[in-house]
């Protein structure tokens, strides 16, 4: 068995398709922030508690309703981001004319509220959600053992990522969005209406947040603090990939997956840090991040 | 951050405002003096150091115009090396609280170095960042004890004589800080400094083109706040004796921002009202769990969108207009 | 007139002395002070339900008849010790309190030991793990009640290898309660003939722990030690079944495992892990009968050894008060020393004089889904380990109180 740097290739390459994975979760989440923040201009907080929200609707779904995982992934965004749709209506919208850090701080307020609630009415031991039959199992590739769901988990983001990013980038539809929010009264002179178009735009990455959430609720237990314990870190994700950037967003949440894989093989204590780290070490030498413009 | 609609001032006006600020703080003395007779000391001691945290940290966000998100490292930081230097390595206490004060403005010096490069949502998120590393490093360190804290820290005695085990004398110890950290916040806000930094909040780039080294004096902002921090948490491990993960953790860095901005940034009472209230809301909360959560939330919430100004904010507004009547 | 006032004056007499045999218990009343996590990460384990056990064993003892006044206050510490310090301080000063229970988190239990200790007045642990509690910082005021980080890792350790599982990998979480762990279950399986192949430390409150458990994997060691707890423990089990580990022939073994996490996990996920733990409530008739009538007070849920223990301190408490007819803290600990321990939870034992409790404890193994019959029917029992050699030797401990 050959080794690279005392480690045994086979175990690098097991732990690089783990980080893999994991980097899928990190883009799906950050994607959602970037989204928010790239066209709105909204620190979203509350993502990590509505990826909570998307994993106990999961939950809820399966067991109140009957309704399995397959269900789940197309009933839980939108109802989740229907709850989106109402915080920005009724509260982000009032604070456009401010200082950012207001969004941030309210986003913040709501994050406490949210799990709170949660915590307060289903304590924190969390709750099982089997995983969909027809995923369950796995194949054997030699170097290591990969279950299909979460070779399922990294297509079915990658899908999704690009998915998003070719909406944004390279359709009208995009084009509009990106448009309005860099000059609002321009777009709406001619005709679009803004306000919904931004209160769609917030709903929809609340929805990729919640979406996110279904797909950890096989895998991660679903409790009332997995935002929490997630969202610091993916915030750290999207600030160096670029806070506006779609495709930095995506390829940076990979990308990091990656590197904290091979940290948890090689210094495994560091693992929490090293995203940090490399936070830090972004915005000194490249404070934009690294495929943001500003 | 804050609506200071800052309108050129008379000297009736500033000959107003030195009053208020001095009937303000004889009343909050004198409050703070008796208080001990009729509510538990060590509540209000908890409550003291809280507010001296939050003046600090108003320093950096309502004078400076910098929102920490991180300003807990400086908390539990130099509440571990408080603990530290009076448990294991024998200080007196003062030594012990100066020990810690000591380790936060080293801290606060580095942090800032590469915090200040950046503004606004990048600064916050750089705090952020800085703090989990210091978080991940406490949770760590052998001499932190990690989980458990470090426990048993002695009081010990000022000046090698009055012994600091009763409670009551405690709190006119840590009240003597308070009121020490709180005039010398209040010295740099009205000091000539204070007032570059106030230009360099509302707009930083005329005071480059009236030639200030703005950076400098963020940095020196940054510092102080950090400082002022690290005292209110080396003295807090004296007066509970123990030093743990709870502050430094991230959740105590959105705890100091909320108290903050109940009380009013930019104020300089608002701080110590916020404080105060917060504590208060926690000790009699306490019992429901996961409400205190849910009403720091709600609070957070309410104020940012209806009450931006804070308590200390709305009081003082009021009391501008019924002058101008 | 004088033999009158002298009548008046002996009968004052007498009425004093009759009072004063009552002035022993502080204020008239017996103060229990519930304190432990109502809201986070061991609500479930210990929360409402200790409450419910405090109350279950005053009621039991019958405190009304034997004339004394019991009251129970509960609080909760938010897994902070300075909260729990703050709570305890005003307990004991302000609101007279004589005893304190529970207290799982052993950071904020070492913080009431200490204020206990100083006040002179009752702690009884029953959440708390850390074994210093009877070690270092032992107390002549403190009880260290249901378990201990010595017992988890020398009980599970060592039945283990015993019936077969002797090369082990460690899954430790990175703090000092994992580290801990680690090192005195490694010592107990060295001890009973068993191999450490290696081991692997994960930060706090990691989501994922794929890559872990893959080199657990590639060890091909019969037996994964989780030297974590909570959230972790149960995202390591899970995500262990997803890669099929325990049906690839390796055993998890949990280090700190409560019923409520097999609860939370699924027999699904969770079959197959053992672990160590003093009480199950499917034991005996006894337990059964309790917990038939906690579960009613409770919400349906039943016991988890933290509150069983709880029910078991209380009770003993109450005796030793009713029979020294005090509640000063330091002699009421000392007689729950004197006096052995019976309730129908734990069977007999007693209170050593480094203020650990002694009782018998069990290595569980939990059961496949196919093998229950209903909720909460989780465990086997795979060995029951006598009183006497369940916990540390009271020599080994490092006690000051233990004379050598």
């Amino acid at each position: 068995m050959s080794e690279i740097f005392g480690v045994p290739t086979q175990a690098l390459f097991s732990q690089l398709l783990i980080g893999l994975i994991n980097g899928s979760f990190y883009a799906l989440l950050s994607l959602g922030l970037a989204v928010i923040f790239g066209l709105l201009n909204i620190i979203n907080f509350t993502h990590g508690a509505q990826y909570m929200m998307g994993a106990f609707c999961a939950y809820f779904l399966l067991n109140k309703f009957g309704l399995g995982y397959w269900w789940a992934l197309v009933i839980v965004p939108l109802a989740v981001g229907f709850t989106g749709v109402v915080i920005e209506r009724l509260m982000l919208s009032r604070l456009y004319k401010l200082d950012h850090l207001y969004g941030l701080l309210l986003t913040f307020g709501l994050a406490l509220i949210i799990e709170g609630s949660f915590r307060h009415q289903f304590g924190s031991a969390g709750m099982p959600y089997s995983m969909p039959e027809s995923l369950t199992g796995g194949t054997n590739l030699g170097f290591m053992f990969l279950p299909k769901y979460r070779a399922w988990v990294i297509i079915a983001s990658l899908a999704i990522c690009l998915g998003t990013w070719f909406l944004i980038e390279r359709t009208k539809l995009g084009a509009l969005l990106r448009a309005a929010t860099e000059n609002p009264s321009m777009v709406q002179a001619f005709g679009v209406n803004v306000p919904r178009m931004i209160t769609l735009t917030y709903g929809f990455g609340v929805g990729l947040a919640a979406l996110a959430g279904v797909f950890a609720a096989p895998i991660y237990q679903v409790s009332p603090q997995m935002g929490s314990s997630l969202i610091i870190v993916v915030f750290a994700v999207v600030v160096i990939g670029g806070m506006g950037s779609i495709m930095g967003a995506i390829l940076t949440g990979f990308g990091l997956g990656v590197i904290e894989g091979l940290t948890k093989v090689f210094y495994p204590e560091a693992s929490n840090t090293v995203i940090f780290v490399i936070m830090a070490i972004v915005l000194m030498i490249r404070p934009q991040g690294l495929f943001g413009q500003r | 951050m804050t609506d200071h609609t800052d309108a050129i001032t008379t000297a009736h006006d500033e000959a107003w405002e030195a009053r208020y600020q001095r009937t303000a703080f004889l009343v909050m003395m004198a409050i703070l003096i008796v208080l001990p007779a009729v509510v538990y000391p060590v509540f209000l001691m908890k409550a003291l150091c809280f507010a001296l945290f939050a003046c600090a940290f108003n320093l950096l966000i309502g004078f400076g115009g910098l929102l920490s998100f991180g300003h807990a490292m400086f908390l539990g930081m130099a509440g571990y090396l408080s603990a530290q230097s009076a448990k294991v390595w024998g200080f007196p206490t003062e030594l012990a609280i100066l020990t810690g004060m000591g380790a936060a403005t080293v801290l606060g010096f580095f942090a800032g170095l590469l915090a200040i490069r950046r503004q606004g949502i990048y600064f916050a998120m750089i705090t952020l960042a800085l703090a989990q590393m210091v978080f991940f490093f406490c949770l760590q360190a052998p001499f932190t004890g990690g989980e458990d804290g470090i426990q048993a820290v002695p009081r010990g005695k000022i000046l090698g004589i009055i012994d600091l085990t009763s409670n009551t004398v405690m709190y006119y110890f840590v009240l003597a800080i308070f009121t020490a950290g709180f005039l010398l916040i209040h010295r740099i806000i009205h000091s000539p400094y204070g007032q570059v930094l106030k230009a360099i909040r509302d707009n930083e780039a005329r005071a480059i083109s009236l030639g200030y080294r703005t950076e400098r004096f963020k940095l020196a902002a940054f510092v102080l706040s950090a400082a002022l921090a690290g005292l209110a948490g080396a003295t807090k491990a004296i007066v509970f004796q123990l030093a743990s993960l709870t502050d430094v953790h991230w959740s105590m860095s959105g705890e100091v921002v909320l108290m903050t901005l109940l009380g009013g940034l930019g104020t300089v009472f608002g701080p110590v009202v916020g404080a105060f209230v917060i504590a208060s809301m926690e000790h009699y909360l306490s019992e429901l769990g996961a409400w205190v959560t849910i009403a720091q939330g709600i609070i957070f919430v309410v104020c940012v969108l209806a009450f931006r100004r804070g308590i200390m904010g709305e009081i003082e507004a009021w009391l501008r207009s019924r002058r101008k009547s | 007139m004088k033999l009158k006032l002298k009548a008046l004056a002996a009968a004052a007499a007498l009425a004093f002395a009759a009072g004063a045999a009552h002035a022993q218990i502080s204020g008239n009343v017996v103060k229990i002070g519930v304190l432990n996590d109502q809201s986070s990460l061991y609500a479930d384990l210990s929360g409402q339900g200790s409450v419910v056990a405090a109350k279950m064993a005053i009621e039991d003892f019958k405190a009304k008849d034997k004339g004394l006044n019991v009251e129970v206050i509960f609080a909760d510490h938010q897994n902070k010790a300075d909260v729990g310090s703050q709570i305890a301080n005003k307990w004991y000063d302000t609101d007279g309190v004589d005893v304190i229970v529970d207290t799982p988190n052993s950071a904020v239990a070492l913080a009431v030991n200490q204020i206990t200790k100083d006040k002179k007045k009752a702690f009884l642990v029953s959440g708390a793990a850390t074994s210093d509690l009877t070690g270092k910082a032992c107390s002549p005021n403190t009880i260290h009640w249901t378990y201990d980080t010595w017992m988890l890792a020398n009980g599970t350790g060592n039945a283990i290898v015993k019936t077969g599982g002797n090369t082990w990998f460690f899954l430790t979480a990175d703090y000092a309660f994992g580290h801990a762990l680690e090192r005195d279950t490694e010592a107990a399986v060295l001890k009973a003939g068993g191999k450490v192949l290696g081991k692997v430390r994960a930060p706090l409150n990691t989501q994922d722990f794929s890559s872990f458990l893959l080199q657990a994997q590639t060890s091909k060691a019969k037996i994964i030690g989780l030297a974590n707890a909570g959230g972790d423990t149960v995202n390591s089990i899970k995500q262990a079944s997803e890669f099929g580990i325990v049906k690839g022939g390796q055993n998890l073994a949990g280090l700190l495992v409560f019923i409520t996490d097999v609860h939370g996990l699924g027999l699904d996920k969770a079959q197959g892990l053992i672990f160590t733990e003093t009480f199950y409530w499917d034991l005996n008739d006894q337990t059964r009968a309790f917990t038939k009538r906690f579960a009613a007070a409770n919400g349906g849920k039943y016991p988890s050894m933290v509150q069983a223990g709880v029910y078991s301190a209380v009770l003993h408490y109450l005796k030793a008060v009713a029979a020294l007819k005090s509640d000063d803290g330091t002699a009421v600990i000392a007689k729950m020393k004197e006096m052995p321990t019976d309730d129908p939870l734990f069977g007999k034992g007693s209170v050593r004089a480094d203020g650990r409790k002694i009782h018998p404890a069990y290595l569980v193994e939990v059961k496949k889904p196919s093998e229950s019959k209903g909720p909460y029917d989780y465990y086997k029992i795979r060995a029951t380990i006598p009183a006497n050699e369940a916990f540390r030797p009271i020599g080994e401990g490092e006690c000051p109180l233990v004379k050598k």
